[in-house]
């Protein structure tokens, strides 16, 4: 349990660590000095990095670490919550994502993003693709999208006879492919996926880690796991968070290292990073 | 006692079986029991005691009870202007309260940040909720009947409908905010993950899950409605025997000039009456009443359920 | 140079959405608003229209009336204190009938009741919550006062509060029921095996652990079922009569707050205006309302505690 260690072992020294891979300032997605708040306490610190298209970037680094916290800042899905308060840059494309004018219902067509649960609308399958397309005021060739999607998620040969079926009917591997290619649906730039996988069990795994990796030639894709073996799988770059405890035992995380996978997994620069990938904790 | 000494399998046993019949557990037991009994003991003997005492009026008069207008002469008095006011008033419930309460639900659940004045309504609605429905007849008099009589026209079903619509608006919100809080936060997850806004979130996804559920707390609460008497006694409701809508009044005018009562109201005013044939006839009215109510309620069920299919759809 | 950047970069231009979407969304959000906020416009209203025309119906007599003399708000007499003690003396009665009734259908259904008796009873209790007060009004006025408190007691007066407090006590038995039972089945498993693993019997279990631990909902019950005996107004109309010299005999009948707000409004045609009898009944209704809101904050402050708790 990580709970257990002392603080000290696991506060990192980050400053002037991180960000030393080339382009750190330039990709599809770039953060500067990140810090989100929680009420008035920081669940991650001062994160910077940048996220190249066309690849698959994981998030790893042990519970509360605020990996979903900085996975939700990116479509800006912490607007959501009341309490969240995102400060420092983040851009897009060079376009800073927090600034005036910039609607986060928009963003987020750009960067889609799939659940830790599956969570389908419970509707048909056809409508839960159709969905997003609709709210943007599209409404011929939706037949077209549907078929086109699913085909992209792996999903329309196992589907194509029950387009109008609830989608409460699928299996969990099925239902999180749905979610998939609901997410590709709108076309989006960028697609965001919370622990996509750890809801199912191994075969349905290794179907999700091989449709991220075909989809990478079209998206870029950001992905949390808990799951060392995924990460090393499927991305091609890694960034490892870890959480550090204040003395009045709030968490916060912060990133301390981002590198390419297999520099992550086999030559860690730091102390830490070695010991969670190599399961001494976490 | 399981003795020190080592004990025998019979001894064991013996231990393990305990007394067969425990007195306390037993008497407790049927005394709960008696209690909840006693609910059904007096339902069974309200229901009973009224169908006995109304069953002449039906034998005699048969359903022209129901279709004959109010009369001081008990022998051709009817419910008719009951049934017509009580179902207007109902309509009024639902065509204003139903979309008000929604709406209020919908904003304090789906829109309304956490902070003070968000409490400070939810409080508010919480309280309002307790207040005697006498008191919403105050307000119905002193607001609708007095003040706004220029638009009301005073003591017509203009004011009462708006007086029990104010009653039941609070019931409305609370039963919709409890309806919306059970929607699983998956649901608005997924909805916004794909670009979609807070409405279309909300009608979308969040109402047509939570419809079933609201609309059976609307069944409750236009059925409470359909039997609410106090207020309407203040917002200008008749309690008498002689007054007819004229012949060739029109709906307009009928809801905004004519007088009016209500059933439960009538049901009042004959059981003030010295007269021993109306007791009869109070008999009677509240059989029409509890007929009246079921319906409502049969007929609420039906529309619910019909949402609950479309919405799988 | 922000212009510039602007109007060049189509990305931007596209995350800032769409107009039409931005401005329907602020406009539904702002009717959802005005529905809510309508919510606190009926509580003024309530408030300003007690209190207006009970300032002045103060104003205008003479308030050592109220402990004396009677209510006959129609010759000027306004004996507030025969109103409360009336109203008082059919609340205790029907709350010594609910409050027994109640609560042991509670333990019963949260403790005994298998899910098949449980889905026959429970039923029953939700069918009488839903009967209106006017048809309970007439079961006191026709059924209870002569089959049952003319029959125990032969000197009781056709109109007798005993009868009225006996119909609102059937009135609030599932009010009691229902908060009560939400209560003790909020109260967690674990304490109950606890119990049990102690070696306890069942009526030990739901006496002297499930009920202590709802205690603070079941006295929320109570105290919310007190503010709803006070507030019931068709049964006592019926059943108490309008006799308005102060009795403390629960078999004579009296005339109560509410009874007196409507015995008021049924023969308001006569008394409209501004005459101390009209006024009289805002300021019956203001003593109502604080009343019941005092006690529904109370009970409110109770049920938080145990929500809290578990
Ligand atoms: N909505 C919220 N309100 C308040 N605090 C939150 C909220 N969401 C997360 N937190 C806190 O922020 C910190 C980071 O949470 P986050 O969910 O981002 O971690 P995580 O790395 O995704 O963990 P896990 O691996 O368990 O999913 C945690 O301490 C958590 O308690
Ligand atoms: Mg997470």
């Amino acid at each position: 349990m990580i709970s257990r260690m002392p603080a000290q072992q696991l506060s990192v020294p980050v400053e002037g660590q991180v960000g030393t891979a080339p382009n750190e300032d330039e990709g599809i997605l770039v953060a500067r000095d990140l810090t989100v708040h929680y009420g008035s306490f920081p669940a991650i610190k001062d994160v910077s990095m940048a996220v190249q298209p066309n690849q698959i970037t994981a998030l790893i680094g042990p519970s509360g670490c605020g990996k979903s916290t900085m996975l939700r800042c990116f479509n800006r899905m912490n607007d959501l919550i009341d309490s969240a308060k995102v400060t420092g840059g983040l851009t897009y494309h060079g376009v800073d994502l927090y600034g005036p004018g910039v609607d986060p219902v928009q963003v987020r067509r750009h960067i889609g993003m799939v659940f830790q649960k599956p969570n389908p609308f419970p509707k048909s399958i056809y409508a839960n693709i159709a969905f997003g397309a609709k709210i943007a005021g599209i409404r011929s060739g939706l037949d077209e999208l549907v078929e086109e999607s699913l085909t992209k998620a792996a999903l329309w040969d196992e589907v194509k006879d029950k387009l109008h079926e609830s989608a409460n009917a699928l299996s969990g591997g099925q239902q999180q492919r749905l979610c998939i290619a609901r997410a590709i649906a709108t076309s989006p730039d960028v697609v965001l996926m919370d622990e996509p996988a750890s809801a199912l069990d191994p075969i349905a795994t290794l179907r999700i880690e091989e449709l991220m990796t075909e989809l990478k030639q079209e998206y870029t894709i950001i992905v949390v796991t808990h799951n060392m073996q995924q990460a090393a799988r499927v991305s091609d770059r890694t960034a490892f968070f870890n959480v550090s405890i204040s003395e009045d035992g709030h968490r916060t995380g912060r990133l301390v290292e981002f590198d390419d996978t297999t520099t992550i997994f086999t030559n860690p620069r730091e102390k830490s990073t070695e010991d969670y990938i190599t399961g001494r904790f976490g | 006692m399981i003795s020190r000494t080592a004990p025998t399998p019979d001894l064991v046993q013996a231990a393990l079986a305990g007394r067969r019949f425990r007195l306390v557990d037993s008497l407790l037991a049927g005394g709960l029991l008696l209690s909840l009994f006693s609910s059904l003991l007096v339902l069974i003997t309200l229901l009973a005691d009224t169908l006995r005492t109304a069953a002449p009026v039906f034998a005699d008069r048969g359903l022209v009870f129901v279709t004959a207008p109010l009369s001081a002469d008990p022998a051709k008095a009817g419910v008719l202007q009951g049934i017509q006011g009580s179902l207007a008033l109902t309509l009024f419930v639902m065509l204003i309260g139903f979309p008000l309460g929604v709406s209020a639900a919908i904003y304090l659940e789906e829109y309304a940040t956490d902070g003070g004045f968000t409490r400070f309504i939810t409080a508010n609605v919480r309280n309002l909720a307790g207040v005697p429905s006498v008191v919403y007849g105050i307000l119905g008099l002193a607001l609708f009947v007095n003040l706004a009589g220029g638009l009301t026209n005073g003591r017509t079903i203009v004011s009462g409908g708006l007086t029990l619509t104010v009653l039941v608006l609070p019931i409305m919100i609370i039963t919709t905010s409890e309806a919306l809080r059970s929607v699983p936060a998956t649901v608005r997850e997924a909805s916004y993950g794909v670009g979609a806004t807070k409405w279309e979130t909300i009608r979308h996804h969040v109402l047509p899950i939570a419809l079933p559920t609201i609309l059976t707390g609307t069944v409750l609460t236009v059925a409470r409605a359909f039997g609410e008497s106090a207020p309407l006694l203040l917002a200008g409701a008749l309690v008498t025997n002689f007054f007819q809508p004229s012949a060739d009044a029109s709906v307009v005018q009928l809801i905004t000039d004519e007088r009016y009562t209500a059933l439960p109201l009538v049901v009042f005013n004959w059981a003030r009456q010295p007269q021993e044939e109306f007791v009869q006839l109070t008999a009677a009215a509240v059989v029409v009443l509890l007929v009246l109510l079921v319906s409502v309620n049969a007929t609420t069920i039906l529309l619910r359920d019909r949402f609950e299919m479309k919405s799988l759809r | 140079m922000g212009v510039g950047k602007l109007l060049m970069d189509p990305l931007l231009i596209d995350l800032r959405g769409d107009r039409g979407r931005q401005r329907r969304e602020t406009l539904v959000r702002r009717t959802f608003l005005a529905a809510a906020v309508f919510s606190v416009a009926i509580s003024v209203a309530i408030v300003v229209s007690l209190f207006g025309e009970a300032g002045a119906f103060l104003n205008k007599i003479d308030v050592s009336q109220f402990i004396a003399n009677g209510w006959f708000p129609r010759r000027g007499r306004f004996q507030v204190m025969a109103l409360v003690a009336h109203s008082a003396i059919i609340t205790g009665v029907a709350i010594s009938v609910a409050v027994p009734l109640g609560i042991g259908s509670a333990i019963y259904l949260s403790e005994y009741a298998r899910s098949g008796t449980r889905r026959l009873l429970k039923p029953t209790l939700e069918i009488l919550a839903g009967v209106p007060s006017v048809v309970l009004g007439v079961f006191a006025l026709n059924f209870i006062t002569p089959q049952l408190v003319k029959r125990l007691f032969s000197t009781a007066e056709t109109s007798n509060l005993l009868a009225a407090g006996l119909g609102v006590g059937i009135l609030i038995v599932p009010l009691v029921a229902s908060i009560s039972e939400d209560a003790m089945r909020a109260v967690p498993d674990s304490l109950r095996q606890a119990a049990y693993g102690l070696g306890a019997k069942p009526w030990h279990v739901s006496l002297r652990v499930v009920v202590p631990a709802a205690l603070s909902g079941i006295v929320a019950a109570i105290i919310l079922a007190i503010s709803r005996a006070i507030g019931e107004t068709m049964v006592v109309a019926l059943a108490a009569g309008n006799a308005g010299i102060l009795s403390v005999n629960p078999l004579e009948g009296g005339i109560t707050l509410t009874g007196a707000i409507a015995a008021l409004a049924i023969g308001s045609d006569q008394v409209a205006g501004d005459n101390a009898a009209f006024q009289s009944l805002f300021f019956v209704g203001l003593l109502l309302f604080v009343m019941t809101f005092g006690l529904n904050i109370v009970s409110e402050r109770f049920v938080r505690r145990y929500r809290q708790r578990y």
